[in-house]
């Protein structure tokens, strides 16, 4: 087995390519970083010098506006140059290769490359290509892992209940085909949280996905009871009808959070969406605007997890 | 030309025989007679056994030149003591035209190394949707017909197609996958699949096709070898098939003897195949049918394929690795896991192989073809890319220490390869 290209020699972040593997004293390094960072980001002056003089690549081979704005935000509280690169749009489609591209703007001296892509694992085929002084952060590659997500939802249950040793979190939804959930049930088992449930119909589910250690649930109303933490996934449009499911309404009626539903988990439990959600579909309104939510705050947190992530590894 | 291989540790599987003496060679053929050798060659120390037969080899041509071409492979070829090799017709374009068959047969007859069997196309442009004309590529020299790795998800093209083959008596080489069940999956479905978030194929994708295949062998009468099996349940399947007598037989890729899905690491591109590695309960039940001889061959599925087609994402590569050098010391490794005699080993990629192919090739009786592979089954071998004579150079076992090395190899009383 090769080892994890993520580390250097030294054990150190070289690359975020996936919280699996992350050794639990290096996810907790980059909480506390990112806890340092929430006061940079609540100052007048939002800025630090960390990464001054630095340059960070936005290589987006897939489009997203949410998750490209905030590691631009998060860059620049860290001082550093940002560059975006709407590849999907570009290169891609004039045939260049993907470590052509990389190549090319390696050339002009980039320091970390935030990559977005639909394949799963081509993070890793970057990093494997990069300069030794070059890092890459993984942005999302497919069904694969989310790490800045998973972390920043890490953050913010860890904000919200301090300790993940007594903790029943929830995953609802198409867990399939999402890369955030895997990222989060990895960080999660890293940090030990006791129980981590899915809930899903078997459709949505990866098979074997009992092997990541979660314990599987169809039906939600048994899987939210005693739950502290709820995270609802977000549903892609397509997936609501053909083979997968038949129809919006009916997953709505089956797996949607509403206020009846959440009132199963614990009394101060947390709801948590990575967004962009889609209201009456995976959640009702009353609940992402009701006082368990805390879907706003994750996007703030996530901008300091940003910041804690190419701090280290570029520091 | 008369030669005379002394000393040698002669292995033929087809009759059983392994002991030390001198195989002799006259006007291409094995000799019993023992007249003046216009060359010696002294093979102390080594095995003398039937030139290997692969089932499975692609040469890229026509089509795809800049992967590989027939030199650089049937070079490869006998560098690795394959004197005979199978090429599916998934070139571009596929062969499914006799004028294709005989081009590649006249190339290939040209270059005078390793014999060269094409498979025909079975459909049309390898579509699914009409059958070739089946009689004149099998005159143009085609021995089977496939669909090499392309589906056929319509089984009414399929029965039809074994009726009208099995008119004829030409065999028909089937990989067994669902192509509904297969459809973007990349990787066996399974926990590491889902670990990396890759699109899974499930085993039964590969035995529902077959279980379908097999219906339709009893319903056609048509003689049908399946081509790289991957599953445990495949295999059970086969053995059922035999066990009721059935025309079949089938064959295995040597990577999947060896590797499993957990071999793809972080995402090893060199590990994207078809069908995909699957499970070690899998991988185990393969080697296992082979040495029950459920399943009969080993064949190395070599697959040329550039930098470009590999360095993607593992997804987006091209699936398939090199082969040719690496059937005999792969197929060694499994024996000697196995504990096989050398002969029962050999078989796999001698004998039996040439059943399959319907050829006299494959083993040592006077009167056979000279096609002689001599090598020395012990002598290290560590894997690397690019010392292969193959332009293609993914394989996932580059860096691997293997044993065995091809020191002569003789095709039709030449000596066409020594080092």
């Amino acid at each position: 087995m090769q080892r994890n290209p993520q580390l250097n020699a030294q054990g150190e972040l070289q690359h975020l390519l996936s919280i699996e593997g992350l050794p639990r004293e290096i996810l907790g390094q980059i909480l506390d970083t990112a806890e340092s960072f929430v006061g940079v980001t609540e100052r007048e002056v939002k800025k630090v010098p960390l990464l001054r003089g630095k340059s960070v690549f936005n290589l987006f081979f897939e489009p997203s506006t949410r998750t490209r704005t905030t590691f631009e935000i998060a860059a620049k509280r860290l001082s550093a140059d940002v560059i975006n690169l709407n590849i999907a749009l570009s290169s891609q489609t004039k045939g260049e290769s993907l470590l052509d591209t990389v190549a090319n703007l390696s050339a002009m001296q980039a320091d970390i490359f935030v990559v977005r892509h639909a394949s799963s694992g081509a993070p890793f085929l970057i990093a494997r290509h990069v300069k030794p002084h070059e890092h890459v952060v993984n942005a999302g590659d497919g069904r694969h892992a989310h790490p800045t997500q998973g972390l920043l939802d890490l953050y913010t249950i860890r904000h919200y209940k301090k300790d993940f040793s007594r903790l029943t979190v929830a995953i609802i939804g198409d867990v399939l085909h999402s890369r955030v959930a895997r990222s989060l049930i990895q960080g999660l088992t890293t940090l030990g949280a006791p129980q981590v449930r899915v809930i899903a119909p078997q459709t949505l589910l990866p098979s074997g996905v009992e092997a990541l250690g979660v314990k599987v649930f169809h039906d939600m109303r048994a899987g939210l009871r005693d739950c502290d933490v709820v995270v609802m996934l977000r549903l892609q449009n397509e997936r609501m009808k053909g083979a997968m499911l038949p129809s919006a309404q009916e997953y709505f009626k089956n797996y949607g959070l509403t206020a009846e539903k959440l009132a199963l988990a614990r009394e101060d439990a947390i709801v948590m969406h990575p967004g962009p959600m889609n209201r009456g579909v995976e959640i009702d309104s009353s609940v992402a605007d009701g006082p368990h939510s805390v879907i706003l705050p994750q996007v703030t947190f996530g901008i300091a997890v940003r910041m804690a992530v190419m701090s280290i590894v570029a520091g | 030309m008369r030669l005379a291989i002394k000393n040698a540790r002669i292995i033929d599987p087809a009759s059983g025989r392994d002991g030390v003496g001198d195989l002799h060679v006259a006007d291409g053929k094995i000799s019993e007679e023992h007249a003046r050798p216009d060359r010696v060659i002294d093979a102390k120390g080594l095995v003398a056994a039937p030139g290997f037969i692969d089932l499975s080899a692609r040469l890229r041509e026509p089509g795809f030149e800049y992967k590989a071409t027939l030199e650089s492979e049937l070079e490869a070829a006998l560098a690795g003591g394959v004197t005979s090799l199978a090429c599916p017709p998934d070139t571009d374009p596929p062969l499914d035209e006799p004028g294709l068959v005989d081009m590649l047969r006249r190339r290939a007859k040209a270059l005078s190394r390793a014999r060269v069997y094409p498979l025909g196309a079975l459909t049309v442009k390898l579509e699914g949707e009409r059958l070739t004309e089946m009689a004149q590529l099998a005159e143009a020299g085609c021995v089977a017909f496939s669909q090499a790795n392309a589906p056929l998800a319509n089984t009414q093209v399929l029965w039809r197609a074994l009726q009208y083959a099995a008119t004829f008596g030409f065999p028909v080489w089937l990989r067994p996958q669902d192509a509904w069940l297969a459809k973007d999956g990349v990787a066996h479905e399974g926990e590491l699949a889902t670990r990396l978030g890759l699109p899974g194929i499930p085993p039964f994708a590969e035995t529902i096709a077959l279980a379908t295949m097999l219906e339709l062998v009893r319903a056609t009468g048509a003689r049908v070898h399946f081509c790289r099996l991957s599953t445990a349940g495949a295999v059970e399947l086969m053995r059922a098939a035999r066990r009721e007598g059935l025309p079949v037989s089938c064959d295995v890729a040597i990577h999947h003897l060896h590797l499993c899905d957990m071999d793809l690491g972080y995402f090893d591109s060199n590990c994207r195949l078809e069908p995909p590695l699957r499970s070690a309960r899998d991988r185990d039940a393969l080697a296992r049918g082979l040495e029950e001889q459920i399943i009969d061959c080993a064949c190395s599925d070599h697959t040329p394929i550039d930098d470009d087609g590999k360095h993607l994402p593992f997804a987006e590569a091209e699936p398939g690795a090199t082969g040719l050098e690496l059937l005999l010391p792969l197929t060694l490794k499994w024996g000697e896991a196995r504990k096989l005699p050398l002969a029962k080993t050999l078989a796999r990629i001698t004998c039996n192989a040439a059943q399959v192919l319907g050829v006299s090739s494959g083993r040592l009786a006077a009167g056979a073809p000279a096609d002689v592979a001599i090598f020395d089954p012990k002598a290290p071998l560590r894997v690397v890319p690019e010392m292969l004579k193959s332009q293609g150079k993914h394989t996932p076992f580059a860096g691997h220490e293997l044993a065995g090395r091809v020191r002569y190899t003789l095709v039709a009383g030449n000596v066409v390869y020594e080092a």
